[in-house]
């Protein structure tokens, strides 16, 4: 097996007593999409603060491209669950932030940005505002100020779950389609089973708080991923939902 | 279409929002002018709106020599609350143990009794500008810091988290999220303050002035002349009226953001 992107190894943090993540281990692969798989309020999103270092470990290892995780790296571009997008910057100008941040001039930024625009489905909106666009475009927004940081892998919080339906569908499959061209690493949360299946190369499921991996799912099923409806995502689906739904008694507790 | 929508859009709004106003304004004026013509009291106890606008005309260049120095009062007194609020809110915002030892200070500024206050600053600092000034500053500083420091609070948590996981500093972080984020508080707070900005200087210089609005009330009420005090007062609600509009034409220029989501927050 070749080296591992993200390992983390038995990754456990409590806060004031309360046990969040009992013992967390998983990995991703150069290119691979994961998804972390779960309950909501199970803690999937303190593993994104751990990553991101907002928050400590309180045992465990973090190892990126095999070596402890160094913040002063960051080698991780992260999208919140809401948009977050400045409402009082443009499109434009929310798109550079991270590059921004990272010391580019505004114009060398936008330099930089700019020619995105098209593939993000916001060509023309670059001098709009936040509040001027719709939910989906929003996201899209999202996403390509994520992206545009170079990072070495995405961190995507729930980024669709304040979608309606059916912009929700729409933007999995602009993002399916978007993967497949990019092949970024990316680590996904979710507690959309059908989106878990449906962008993943890999799943896993975890426990109620304290949160544990219940299940390893790789979802084996050919590119580019078009139909939702096939026998073997189903047949995934109902493992998935069968697993959260009726959690086996945990081994030695 | 966007130069039609764009007049539509600013002016017959405006226009239909303020119709009642004048209304309600005009109707008030026609009632006092009636009472004051056809009730047969004193124009020493109540004078016409006629006749106040009559002596504020005839009386034009007495009440804009006493005018200016009262302008200028209120926007040196603003344009220094501005300041320290500003610097006070940042230094607030970046250090606890400050916000603890100064907040007190503070509020405890905002108990003194302005009749109490006023005449002992104008004992202190004499007739000049600078006690003016100082009362001007001292009715305006605390809602505009409350109103900084709230807007501070008030940044979205997601962004703030956003941008520390792209590595960006404390202080990186306030500029980028927290000063703009604080904007909607601060002309808030900005509308309130320039309405108290021109009473403060004038009662500052009811205290004792050698020119100003307030002396000059104090003057014509002491000659028995309230239509030269409502003459003044006519001219002291203009200026806080045009004040007021200039803050709220300038949140429109620094936020063009809001405007656009009116009518799209459902």
């Amino acid at each position: 097996m070749s080296v591992q992107r993200l390992e983390l190894r038995g990754i456990r943090k409590r806060f004031d007593g309360l046990e969040v993540l009992a013992d967390i281990s998983l990995t991703v692969r150069p290119g691979e999409f994961v998804s972390i798989l779960g309950p909501s309020g199970c803690g999937k999103s303190t593993i994104f603060k751990l990553l991101t270092g907002a928050l400590q470990a309180d045992g465990g290892e973090l190892l990126f491209d095999g070596t402890p995780l160094d913040h002063g790296r960051r080698p991780f571009a992260f999208m919140p669950q809401r948009d977050a997008l400045m409402p009082w910057r443009r499109i434009l100008d929310n798109a550079t932030l991270g590059l921004e941040v990272q010391g580019l001039s505004r114009s060398q930024a936008r330099q930089k940005v700019s020619p995105l625009f098209a593939e993000f489905g916001l060509a023309g909106f670059e001098r709009h505002y936040p509040v001027q666009l719709s939910g989906g475009m929003r996201q899209r927004a999202a996403l390509l100020r994520t992206v545009v940081q170079q990072r070495d892998m995405l961190l995507l919080d729930e980024p669709f779950s304040a979608l309606d339906a059916l912009t929700r569908a729409g933007m999995q499959r602009w993002l399916q389609a978007m993967w497949e061209r990019h092949r970024w690493t990316a680590l996904l949360i979710t507690h959309d089973v059908r989106e878990a299946v449906f962008l993943s190369d890999r799943i896993y499921v975890l426990t109620e708080r304290p949160a544990r991996v219940l299940d390893e799912i790789t979802v084996a099923l050919p590119h580019p991923r078009t139909d939702l409806a096939s026998p073997q995502a189903a047949a995934i689906e109902a493992r998935l939902l069968q697993t959260l739904l009726n959690p086996q008694p945990e081994k030695g507790k | 279409m966007s130069a039609n929508r764009r007049h539509a859009g600013v002016f017959a709004p405006v226009l239909s929002k303020i119709a009642p106003a004048l209304l309600s304004v005009g109707a008030l004026v026609v009632a006092w002018e009636l009472y004051a013509r056809f009730s047969g009291i004193s124009a020493i106890m109540l004078p016409a709106p006629s006749r106040v606008i009559g002596q504020a005309i005839q009386h034009r260049q007495a009440l804009f020599d006493n005018t200016v120095p009262t302008i200028r009062a209120t926007l040196f007194g603003f344009g220094c609350s501005l300041t320290a609020a500003f610097v006070f809110s940042v230094l607030i915002d970046f250090s606890r143990s400050l916000r603890r030892a100064l907040f007190p200070v503070f509020i405890i500024s905002q108990t003194l009794p302005l009749v109490a206050i006023a005449p002992l600053v104008v004992l202190w600092f004499g007739f000049g500008l600078a006690p003016k000034i100082m009362l001007v500053a001292l009715v305006t500083f605390f809602p505009m810091l409350v109103a900084l420091v709230q807007g501070y609070a008030a940044t979205d948590e997601d962004i703030q988290s956003l941008l520390a996981s792209m590595g960006a500093s404390r202080a990186r972080i306030f500029l980028l999220a927290r000063l703009p984020s604080s904007l909607p508080y601060f002309f808030a707070g900005l509308r309130i303050s320039i309405t108290y900005a021109v009473v403060g200087a004038i009662f500052a210089e009811y205290a004792g002035a050698a020119k100003g609005l307030g002396i000059y009330i104090l003057n014509a009420k002491n000659n028995f002349r309230p239509d030269l005090v409502l003459a003044a007062v006519l001219v002291s609600a203009t200026l806080t009226l045009v004040l007021f509009g200039t803050t709220v034409l300038i949140q429109r220029l620094a936020m063009p953001w809001e405007r656009l989501g009116e009518g799209r927050r459902s």
